[in-house]
């Protein structure tokens, strides 16, 4: 009874699918892994590579390749300097980072971590040439630094070949003269505070952006085509106009000879020699983040207003509720997931936001991204911005995660 | 949104408040935008009203920055900059993410959701973490400093718009169109270029149009992978705004809103003619 069914050139009919459909999921995947490849070559790789430099620490370790592997056998905890071989190595290892120039670079790799080391190695690249057996008292005698048992431990503790320590930085962290983990000194703690700022600050600009966001939001939808279409260009121009454009506008509008302060002075609020300061500080950069940001806000929330009937609110209505209620607990519910998409859309764009809060921001407006591009072009400190960088997008990796949950990344929509 | 007759004044009061509240909220977004075309007609250099400009005198209104623009050779050499990678990392992510699209919107396609959220991550990466790897690994196989370091960083950025408008217009797409173009004699191939690509060419330009702004307004990757021979009219903005501002920037940013509001037409166009395409009509 039990007949197999075969195609007309005699397959059984269920291999002959299964390689139909096997055939079809080969030629998707060849369709989508161009793209991938250039994806995770031109984009995954510089990151990943990024982050390995957070706790990438070879520096130390192969430049002064003859005195570490010794060290290591030195016990930190014995309260007596490393052996005399050690020093030779050490000197050894001097002459010839003398010749490639490669001391300045440990020196400042290990000034990170503990303040004065640049200039010893300076030092002793430099006079290391006219050292002579008894090391120890040579080096000793070069700078008594070396004298110190504290400076050995920094060294052998960096001579590992990863580090936590660029983390360390990153959260306000270092290393106590006992060896443990502790946190600086009040201060000496910045990223924190800064980390805090950041978050504070995206949070209210989300927040803003949504109170403002959801009148007008409201009004696009409930319009005639005709009229909303018409409106929903002046959300739209700011949008595809220039970051840079609204960024410049702005200064133009709030600077202390700027269009409000002229107009405020002109209007007599206040007097010409007490300009408002809305520039160069956090009003500055919110001001102008709202503005930036808002767009990203009213689509998502304008998307779902248009999808929801107005029959809701009319049965709300007869059935007793005053405008308000029916407002609160009939339509407001039904906007949840446009405020949610909307809200982190802007929020994830806010956290990282690098150019408008550098150029309005001054000092009290700068976020976590202006201080990773500070270490990245000013202080060269390349892994300890690698680490804030770490910690930002691990932030944000967990918010597109939500935002995949809540609104599925398939539904993302533009303009 | 109008008021029924038998509004009581409460009502009444309300709807003209909210209506003037979102008029405000509207003139927000709107004045930045609009408030640096005149000024930047300013015959002096700087970034207020003066005068002679609030009381229409001639002599209050100048050219000269416009003519700066175009004579100054840092600018011309950020104009050809932009286009010249714009174009070609516009070229690049729309091919490669078009043909990704395809596959995607394929029902066999193995683990959509997954890499639909990899191939789209440079959108949602912070531009600042993406700047900062390129800038070292770019580096290291040479490509910093370079056009093609740019474009291809470029490229990667624009690609998820090109997914994301591409895959929207499969969406609605109707495949037994495809089986109709077989039955009656096409090739693959011929399916493909009169068939699917006349129905799905506005998402693709459309998708090309967000490509190619990715490019042509951005600055923190320019600034870390590029150098100054590779200046596009960002970078030079952001330098001119960090140096000595000087109203050509205003200028710069007045043609910018022209450019800007010329694609947006393109891309309202679009939309509407890929919806009457797939037979959406728009409500």
């Amino acid at each position: 009874m039990s007949q197999v069914l075969v195609t007309a050139d005699g397959v059984p009919l269920k291999t002959s699918l299964a390689r139909a459909q096997r055939r079809s999921k080969l030629k998707a995947v060849a369709l989508v892994a161009p793209l991938f490849v250039f994806i995770a070559v031109a984009f995954f790789v510089p990151i990943i590579d990024m982050l390995f430099r957070s706790v990438e620490n070879q520096l130390v370790g192969e430049v002064l390749h003859r005195s570490m592997p010794l060290l290591q056998k030195w016990d930190e905890r014995s309260g007596e300097l490393p052996e005399e071989e050690v020093f030779a190595a050490l000197a050894l290892d001097f002459r010839e980072a003398k010749e490639n120039k490669s001391g300045g670079r440990v020196g400042r790799r290990l000034n990170y971590e503990k303040p004065g080391f640049s200039g010893l190695f300076r030092k002793s690249a430099r006079g290391a040439d006219r050292m002579e057996a008894p090391y120890r008292e040579a080096f000793i005698a070069l700078d008594e630094k070396w004298g110190d048992i504290e400076n050995w431990r920094v060294i052998k503790r960096e001579s590992a070949p990863y580090t936590i320590s660029y983390y360390l930085a990153a959260l306000d962290m270092g290393y106590a003269d006992d060896g443990g983990i502790a946190r600086n000194s009040e201060d000496g703690r910045i990223y924190l505070k800064l980390f805090w700022r950041t978050l504070w600050m995206s949070l209210f600009i989300t927040f803003l952006c949504l109170i403002l966001a959801y009148p007008i939001s409201y009004l696009l939808s409930v319009l005639p085509t005709a009229k909303s279409n018409l409106l929903i260009i002046l959300v739209l121009l700011p949008f595809w106009t220039s970051l840079l454009v609204r960024t410049t506008a702005w200064i133009a509008l709030l600077q202390q000879e700027g269009v409000i302060n002229d107009l405020v002075v002109w209007f007599g609020l206040v007097d010409d020699d007490n300009r408002l300061a809305m520039i160069h500080n956090r009003t500055g950069t919110i001001i102008a983040m709202v503005h930036i940001l808002l767009p990203f806000m009213v689509l998502p929330l304008y998307s779902v207003m248009k999808t929801i009937p107005p029959s809701y609110m009319r049965a709300a209505k007869s059935l007793g509720a005053t405008p308000f209620t029916a407002f609160v607990r009939v339509y407001m519910p039904n906007t949840v997931a446009g405020i949610g998409a909307g809200a982190i859309l802007v929020f994830i764009l806010a956290i990282g936001y690098y150019i408008t809060p550098a150029l309005v921001g001054g000092q009290s407006g700068t976020l976590i991204s202006n201080f990773i591009a500070f270490h990245m072009q000013n202080s060269l400190n390349w892994g300890l911005a690698a680490a804030l960088g770490a910690i930002l997008l691990g932030v944000v990796l967990v918010l597109y995660f939500l935002y995949d949950k809540i609104v599925g990344i398939d539904n993302m929509k533009l303009g | 949104m109008s008021l029924p007759v038998y509004a009581t004044l409460p009502e009444k009061i309300w709807h003209y408040t909210y209506l003037s509240i979102c008029a405000l909220i509207f003139f927000f977004l709107i004045a930045p935008v609009v408030v640096v075309i005149p000024l930047s007609f300013n015959a002096v250099p700087f970034f207020t009203f003066t005068e002679e400009m609030l009381t229409f005198d001639p002599a209050g209104y100048s050219l000269k920055w416009y003519r700066d623009f175009f004579t100054n050779l840092n600018w011309q050499g950020a104009v050809k900059n932009s286009l010249v990678i714009a174009v070609f990392a516009t070229l690049i992510s729309t091919t490669l993410g078009t043909v990704a699209a395809l596959g995607l919107s394929r029902s066999e396609m193995p683990h959509k959701s997954v890499i639909m959220g990899i191939l789209i991550s440079p959108m949602i990466v912070p531009l600042i973490i993406s700047a900062a790897g390129m800038y070292f690994f770019y580096s290291k196989i040479g490509l910093s400093s370079t056009h093609l370091g740019v474009i291809l960083a470029h490229a990667a950025l624009g690609t998820p718009f090109v997914v994301i408008t591409v895959t929207a217009t499969l969406v609605g797409f109707d495949h037994s169109l495809v089986r109709a173009a077989a039955t009656l004699g096409a090739s693959p191939q011929r399916t493909f270029f009169r068939v699917i690509v006349p129905l799905i060419l506005p998402g693709v330009i459309s998708g090309a149009l967000f490509a190619f702004i990715t490019s042509f307004d951005e600055v923190v990757v320019v600034l870390f992978v590029g150098s100054y021979e590779q200046r596009t009219i960002p970078w030079q903005m952001f330098s001119g705004i960090r140096e000595q501002i000087s109203p050509t920037i205003l200028a710069v940013a007045t043609l910018l809103v022209a450019v800007s509001i010329l694609l947006l037409t393109s891309v309202e166009l679009l939309r509407r003619r890929s919806e009457r395409l797939r037979g959406i009509t728009p409500h």
